[in-house]
């Protein structure tokens, strides 16, 4: 079907940039700003990758603690009032039999952030310390991160519909917590510390150890 | 088919490889880091158009009717998509509104929509204005367009409201199943290489 020629040489050490998003070649040595296909504005990497992921990974990390501390939300319900966090939820789920349920909701929001912030952690700090170590793995982790991360807004999507359909006068009702806010924080930070990380650097530090 | 034997890059490698556009079917992936270089879908065209316009159709009844309803001792409530929206606006929770806005509403209604900008008037061989830049914009958006994630957290809600009262499932549950699989089947049916071929600026 393809007929590859099996140097091993990379479009940026051709001098010819791709670009990201449509995937037309440009000589680099033309000083192209933008792609004159698809108009999106050109660069060999991503810029300021490590920075910007670190800069979000940071972000995440702060709002993961008032995420899982703080209420996600409140239910009052015939004069009391019950907080409940993203951990005392899975606990309800738990004790109330629903272990399936539990489980859900126990990967979505506390299993897939952490595994994302672990992994993307990783990768920047393989990256910085110009790791040359199985390379087509760590692509991997990296594609891994970047699909799953969405899954976590599962709670956020509860939250808002328990918001919306109870509310009993005078018996019931439900609040959003701002534990919520934070959480929903979490998970945009880390969708964007992926897209701002550039899977080319890991290769790049391959090759540069290689030679 | 061009038939042409192209130069390009990994998209996640860089890898700078040859590349033969012309077979009908397939995937070609990147001999490095195994990113998919290349996918090639029969009918892609014509496929992807047709998954779009059902799209939007699934996507108009699914904000038009409620969800689901909840019955407790004899007061019920219904929610509509927007309605959970407005609730959590009400409450003063704008930036949590506004990313369920966004990944529910707005992503998905725009991912159907930039792909019938597209794909319509290449059907009957035309290119809108701009289209090369909407394209563009799709894949952004994709990653921003959460339905599936949504549809868990209903099936997660009904669960855990069963419990508490009585559940009445609307009429926007059945088409919202429905667009999930529909707007995935648009995805993977979509030819970036085609599109790129047919807007005749393919190197």
């Amino acid at each position: 079907m393809n007929d590859q020629t099996n140097t091993c040489i990379t479009a940026a050490a051709a001098g010819l940039i791709n670009c990201h998003s449509c995937g037309l070649l440009h000589k680099a040595a033309r000083a192209h700003v933008y792609c004159h296909r698809c108009g999106a504005p050109l660069h060999l990497r991503k810029p300021d990758s490590l920075s910007r992921t670190w800069a979000y990974l940071l972000a995440a990390y702060i709002l993961y603690i008032p995420a899982n501390v703080l209420p996600i939300m409140t239910t009052t319900s015939l004069g009391s009032v019950q907080s409940n966090t993203i951990l005392s939820g899975v606990n309800y789920l738990l004790v109330s039999g629903s272990w399936l349920l539990a489980m859900i909701i126990f990967i979505a929001s506390i299993f897939v952030p952490v595994l994302k912030l672990i992994i993307l952690s990783y990768l920047a700090i393989s990256v910085q310390v110009r790791s040359s170590w199985r390379p087509r793995e760590r692509t991997w982790l990296y594609r891994l991160a970047e699909i799953m991360g969405r899954w976590s807004m599962v709670d956020i999507y509860v939250v808002t519909l328990m918001v919306a359909l109870v509310k009993i006068q005078g018996l019931a009702d439900i609040d959003a917590g701002i534990g919520a806010v934070a959480f929903g924080a979490v998970v945009v930070f880390t969708m964007l510390a992926a897209m701002s990380f550039d899977p080319r650097l890991i290769w790049d530090n391959a090759e540069n150890n290689n030679e | 088919m061009a038939g042409s034997v192209s130069l390009m890059a990994c998209n996640e490698c860089d890898l700078l490889l040859r590349v033969d556009h012309s077979f009908e079917e397939g995937v070609v992936k990147c001999p490095r880091c195994a990113a998919v270089l290349l996918e090639h879908k029969r009918h892609s065209l014509d496929l992807t158009l047709a998954y779009t316009i059902t799209g939007l159709v699934l996507f108009v009844i699914s904000n038009a009717f409620p969800i689901i309803g909840f019955q407790f001792e004899r007061q019920s409530t219904e929610t509509v998509l927007l309605s959970g929206v407005w609730e959590l606006l009400d409450q003063d929770m704008h930036l949590l509104a506004g990313l369920v806005f966004i990944t529910t509403i707005l992503a998905p209604f725009t991912q159907l929509a930039t792909l019938l900008y597209v794909f319509l008037p290449l059907k009957f061989n035309r290119t809108a204005p701009y289209t090369a830049e909407v394209f563009r914009f799709v894949s952004v958006v994709r990653s921003w367009s959460m339905m599936e994630v949504f549809m868990l957290g209903i099936l997660v809600s009904v669960v855990k409201l069963a419990a508490m009262g009585t559940i009445v499932p609307g009429v926007a549950l059945w088409s919202f199943g429905l667009l999930i699989f529909v707007l995935a089947a648009a995805t993977s049916s979509l030819d970036q290489d085609l599109v790129w071929e047919r807007l005749g600026i393919n190197q």
